[in-house]
């Protein structure tokens, strides 16, 4: 039976220290939070003393297959960077050389939408100040995009609840058909191609950011020969009820559309594996090469061989999906799912799937990939200018540039599902409706007593001799409803923790 | 299960179930429109030195 779905986005953000001979993007980074940190009123960000990540149920290198294979490369936690917990249950710290964003655990696609703009507007924030600590001439700029067109690539992921009585292998089935098809509504677009031995003037434009960097079908690495499911098995939560399932295939979506979809529609495909609701096996001859075609082709019209022999095209599959979805809902096979998010992640996923089959470009306010195309055409016919024209090349990255006078998305009349003024609300507030609001209170109301969190713990210092660590095992635990008013009620960290019978 | 159907119905079927049509049309006149004041006011936020900028942006590779 599928589960109520907790879903969370981590974006590894693209940064530039203008005005330097030098830059250290990792020491910019490091600047870039500690200057967010400081001016929000965080306590001092000296390495004992800040509200540090706890790394100590971390476990990248579990693969959900319940191996290991032979040579694969586990991806190492870095512990010695900045690493801080927010009043919003988010984390945000820094990760291979960019800084990285958390979103806090969220309930429906909606509330991911609203934490993935607080995820903005913090970062807009820290660039504003860092920049008054540096010297004149020099700043921090930070980009949403997941690739530097010259090979690098960075990472958007995506995380979902599962049932663990769900077998692995049907979730590889389905999810595979759709992480490979969902790109016509989730890609952010980028122009030429970054694929070893490809010319770039044979792809002047294409859907996604990442599509090109993907190498295996199924596998535990994110940085090297990256998979399109992987299959990290760190569930953050009791792990013989649960599964996370880590997507590492996205891109990061300016567009607050194409971040609703990418999750909802994602959540739905994992609730019908959950409940054995997908009789159509979609299953790819050659899942990488089709991923590539998928998203070089602009015509969205190419026939995708599938292991039986027959062809479909993305949009047959993503039809398909969506028809088992409505059925699913007619049926009353959502209601476990809790909420009232699925209606509404259904009319946007028929909406838009309907305009990409009758004019894409009709959705330059809705979808990245699209938004993004028609402003550099029309640049590049304006001005007469190539596909390969560095103006045309400096546009794709301007577009996802963070700052908001500058960040060319910002400015293409993307239509925006959650406001700024609720966003921003969020910045400090979180969920109510996960165990982030138990995180996001303790940083908020108690922020000398806590020691260190993680996904699923948090450690208080209440004198004593010995630290008290918190179990959070259960991501719909720990809500408002659950634990609200026990914080309205608590003076100090101690009551808290007497009262939870700690 | 159900008689294998491998492709869901052609896109000609959709459109007949479809109502949107017109609005999006207008929507898409719209945002023509739109795209064309954009385009007229964006040099001024464009990047000065495209090709610098294009050569410079580098990042260390992630996840």
């Amino acid at each position: 039976m599928a589960i109520a779905k907790t879903l969370g986005i981590e974006t590894e953000y693209g940064i530039v220290h203008r005005g330097t001979d030098e830059p250290n993007p990792i020491t910019a980074s490091s600047l870039l939070i500690n200057a967010f940190l400081a001016t929000e009123g965080y306590r001092p960000d000296t390495r004992s003393d800040v509200i540090a990540w706890d790394f100590i149920d971390e476990h990248p290198d579990m693969d959900a297959r319940g191996f290991s294979p032979m040579g694969a490369m586990a991806p190492e936690v870095e512990t010695q960077l900045v690493n801080a917990v927010l009043r919003n249950g988010a984390r945000y710290y820094v990760d291979h050389a960019h800084p990285e964003m958390s979103t806090p655990e969220c309930a429906d696609p909606l509330s991911v939408v609203r934490y993935d703009r607080a995820g903005e507007l913090i970062v807009q924030r820290s660039m504003m100040a860092a920049n008054e600590l540096l010297p004149s001439g020099q700043e921090l700029v930070l980009y949403k995009n997941n690739s530097d067109g010259k090979g690098n690539s960075y990472g958007t992921h995506e995380n979902y609840l599962v049932s663990r009585d769900t077998p692995f292998g049907e979730i590889v089935r389905h999810c595979t058909a759709h992480f490979i098809t969902r790109q016509i509504f989730t890609g952010a677009g980028k122009v030429g191609a970054e694929l070893p031995g490809q010319r770039t003037d044979e792809v002047h434009y294409q859907l996604t950011q990442r599509a090109d960097f993907f190498e295996e079908e199924v596998g535990l690495e994110t940085t090297l020969k990256r998979p399109i499911i992987n299959t990290r098995d760190e569930p953050h939560a009791d792990a013989r009820k649960y599964r996370r399932l880590h997507v590492i295939v996205g891109d990061a979506n300016p567009s607050q559309v194409a971040t609703f979809l990418k999750v909802g529609t994602t959540a739905l495909v994992l609730a019908l594996v959950e409940d054995g609701a997908i009789p159509t096996d979609f299953v790819f001859k050659a899942p990488v090469t089709s991923l590539r075609h998928v998203s070089h082709d602009l015509s969205l019209s190419e026939a995708l061989p599938l292991a039986d022999g027959t062809t479909v095209t993305a949009l047959n599959v993503q039809w398909e999906l969506f028809d088992l979805a409505r059925k699913h809902e007619d049926d009353g096979g959502f209601e476990t799912l809790g909420g009232e998010w699925v209606p509404e992640v259904l009319r946007r996923w028929e909406s838009v799937l309907a305009g990409l089959e009758r004019d894409p470009m009709a959705l330059a306010d809705q979808l990245d990939w699209v938004a993004k195309y028609r402003l550099l055409d029309g640049y590049r016919e304006r001005h007469g200018l190539s596909w390969s024209d560095a103006r045309v090349r400096a546009m794709d990255i301007q577009y996802s540039d963070m700052r908001p006078d500058r960040g060319l998305a910002w400015r293409v009349g993307l239509e925006q599902l959650v406001s700024d003024d609720d966003a921003a609300a969020s910045i400090s507030v979180p969920p109510n409706d996960t165990r982030a609001y138990f995180r996001g209170r303790c940083v908020r109301d108690f922020p000398d007593a806590v020691v260190a969190a993680n996904w699923d713990s948090i450690v208080f210092d209440v004198g004593g001799d010995a630290l008290r660590r918190v179990p959070m095992m259960e991501p719909m635990r720990g809500t408002e409803a659950h634990v609200g008013t026990l914080f309205d009620e608590s003076d100090s960290a101690a009551e808290l923790l007497r009262r939870l019978g700690n | 299960m159900a008689e294998r159907e491998q492709v869901p119905k052609p896109a000609s079927d959709r459109e007949s179930e479809s109502t949107e049509a017109p609005a999006a049309s207008e929507r898409g006149a719209e945002l023509k429109a739109e795209l064309d004041d954009l385009l007229d006011e964006i040099d001024e936020v464009l990047e000065t030195n495209a090709e610098d900028f294009v050569k410079s942006y580098i990042q260390k590779g992630g996840q």
